[in-house]
């Protein structure tokens, strides 16, 4: 179900002394089954851009066609676009409500009116997929660590069963180990079930190890879009609107600076491992033969 | 929709009614509130009317945001005048069945309508045009001599500011969870009574949680920077009268004057004539 926004624009509080313009002629189009970063400074419009995705604020101007419908219509079914496009604000734990972890994922599927049997399978496969234990299941979500929160209120959206998942800061306020343990459980859905998935973020890391689009926004607007490698590659225009690409590229830069030829469009430390190794090898046999 | 309370929301203007004194502010309008109480006449209300007008004027914040807050109180001005119209007894002026509307009702009524939206406006125009860390620092000092009665004055203010400062906070995360839930599907609008008030547990009970959360954080914040109530605090900013401030107390007794004087200086004037 792809997701096409038409030159989309955002007011606040338009028609007042305090008008903020969030977004200003947004065109994007976003495909079935692309892993997405949505980076940008705070109060770029990450959070107003994701959210007129699933019709929580609607737009100023412009149109947002999902599936070809447009959202705004008014026979369309915000409720229907709101199973499609799963949401996950950021700190997403601060919303759970129900005394035990399982009945709280229920909440989702239950507001679709499904029947009883699926709306358990649908929690407990969600749950099962973002790593919850059973022995979890009927404990109070209040009584969980931060990051076992952040995973059932993940689980909450994913019972949902989206084709679009959004996903806003899911690593804020976390541990590294946390950090790791939901990014990589993001990216085994997202490989399990080919659903698309929008990653917004300030962390060029965390972004550049698993997606392969990144959409930059700055005041408002989209100021790159395209393969982490070549957005990376602006490292300068990056920094001037307070981003950074990963600390890996720098130092690949670094060395390809001081004389070392390498690539220096490497954005994970994976790559860069490679990328070394080869040139260190590549080095040694030239060595033997000479 | 929860953005529509303007009673006790800051306008931000550059004018003389903003740099006031909140000591003034407050007293003004306390003295404006008693006043339309006491005023019993058309010509008093006039009076008032025009105090009003000017002062909104020279505030230089768009009329139509003092009006907002009318909203809240049109349900109550239509049950009081309803009552007041139909139950005072008096002179009958017209009748409809078992009901009669009498003289006094409709001077009555009309009174208590102006009275309630002076009383509204005038209290809105003190908030539009003063922030709230000024009115609770106007009223700490205003309420100072009841700390001789033992009265914890600087305590009662801490919590209003507090209370106060936490309103657009708690705004902003009622909106937030709303459409975090809304995201789940969640439906706040449609629905019998029963359901809709069901609904609102997913909202409420998050809603709880972060204001306790929020309550516990502050309170550890203020201790670590060993809060200890009132006593020997000093001030960034302490209050200090300047000219126009006793300019404002002037213009606030003559109005009363004015006001109090109206009715029989319009009965003179129609005497001589």
């Amino acid at each position: 179900m792809p997701i096409i926004l038409d030159k989309v624009s955002h007011v606040y509080g338009e028609d007042t002394a305090m008008a903020v313009t969030a977004l200003k002629n947004i065109s994007l189009v976003i495909p079935d089954g692309q892993f997405i970063g949505l980076i940008g400074h705070t109060g770029s419009g990450k959070s107003t851009l994701i959210q007129h995705l699933n019709g929580l604020i609607k737009a100023t101007s412009g149109n947002i066609y999902f599936n070809g419908e447009d959202i705004d219509a008014d026979d369309f079914d915000k409720k229907r676009l709101r199973s499609k496009v799963g949401l996950v604000f950021q700190y997403p734990e601060h919303q759970l409500f129900e005394t035990d972890v399982f009945s709280d994922v229920c909440y989702g599927p239950k507001n679709l009116g499904l029947t009883q049997k699926e709306i358990q399978l649908r929690a407990y496969e969600a749950l099962k997929l973002v790593g919850i234990e059973d022995e979890y299941f009927y404990q109070s979500p209040f009584d969980l660590s931060g990051g076992q929160k952040r995973r059932v209120a993940i689980a909450g959206v994913l019972a949902m069963k989206p084709e679009v998942l959004i996903l806003d800061e899911p690593t804020a306020g976390l541990d590294p180990e946390g950090r790791d343990e939901i990014l990589d459980q993001i990216s085994k859905l997202k490989k399990e079930t080919g659903i698309t998935v929008i990653l917004v973020s300030h962390s060029m890391e965390d972004v550049a190890k698993y997606v392969d689009r990144i959409i930059v926004m700055n005041r408002g607007s989209v100021m790159f879009d395209d393969e982490p490698k070549e957005v990376f590659r602006h490292c300068e225009e990056l920094e001037s609107v307070g981003l950074a690409a990963p600390q890996v590229t720098y130092i690949m830069k670094k060395l390809r600076d001081n004389g070392y030829d390498v690539r220096d469009d490497v954005t994970t430390i994976e790559e860069a491992k490679t990328e070394i190794i080869r040139y260190f090898s590549n080095l040694k046999s030239a060595k033997t033969r000479g | 929709m929860l953005r529509d309370i303007t009673l006790g929301q800051y306008y931000q203007t550059d004018s003389v009614i903003h740099r006031l004194d909140p000591r003034v502010k407050l007293a003004a309008t306390i003295i404006f509130i008693i006043s339309l109480f006491v005023f019993n006449d058309i010509a008093g209300y006039i009076v008032a009317a025009l105090f009003l007008a000017i002062v909104i004027k020279l505030s230089k914040v768009p009329f139509k945001f003092m009006v907002k807050g009318m909203k809240a109180i049109v349900f109550l001005l239509i049950i009081t005048v309803v009552f007041n119209l139909f139950l005072t007894p008096g002179e009958p002026v017209l009748r409809i069945w078992k009901l009669t509307i009498t003289k006094e009702g409709i001077k009555l009524a009309a009174f208590l309508v102006i009275r309630l939206s002076f009383l509204i406006i005038g209290s809105s125009v003190m908030t539009l045009t003063t922030t709230p860390n000024q009115l609770t620092d106007g009223m700490e000092s205003l309420m100072s001599p009841l700390k001789k009665l033992k009265v914890p004055v600087h305590e009662v203010a801490m919590m209003m500011s507090i209370a106060l400062r936490f309103i657009p906070i708690l705004m902003e995360e009622t909106d937030k969870i709303m459409k975090a839930q809304m995201a789940r599907g969640a439906d706040f609008e449609s629905g019998n009574v029963i359901k809709k008030a069901k609904s609102l547990v997913p909202l409420l009970v998050p809603l709880f949680i972060s204001a306790f959360r929020r309550a516990n954080d502050l309170a550890m914040a203020m201790e670590a920077r060993c809060y200890r109530g009132g006593e020997h605090r000093t001030r960034m900013k302490p209050l200090h009268y300047v000219k126009r401030d006793f300019a404002a107390y002037a213009c606030v007794a003559l109005y009363l004057i004015t006001g109090a004087a109206a009715g029989r200086i319009a009965e003179t004037v129609c005497a001589l004539l």
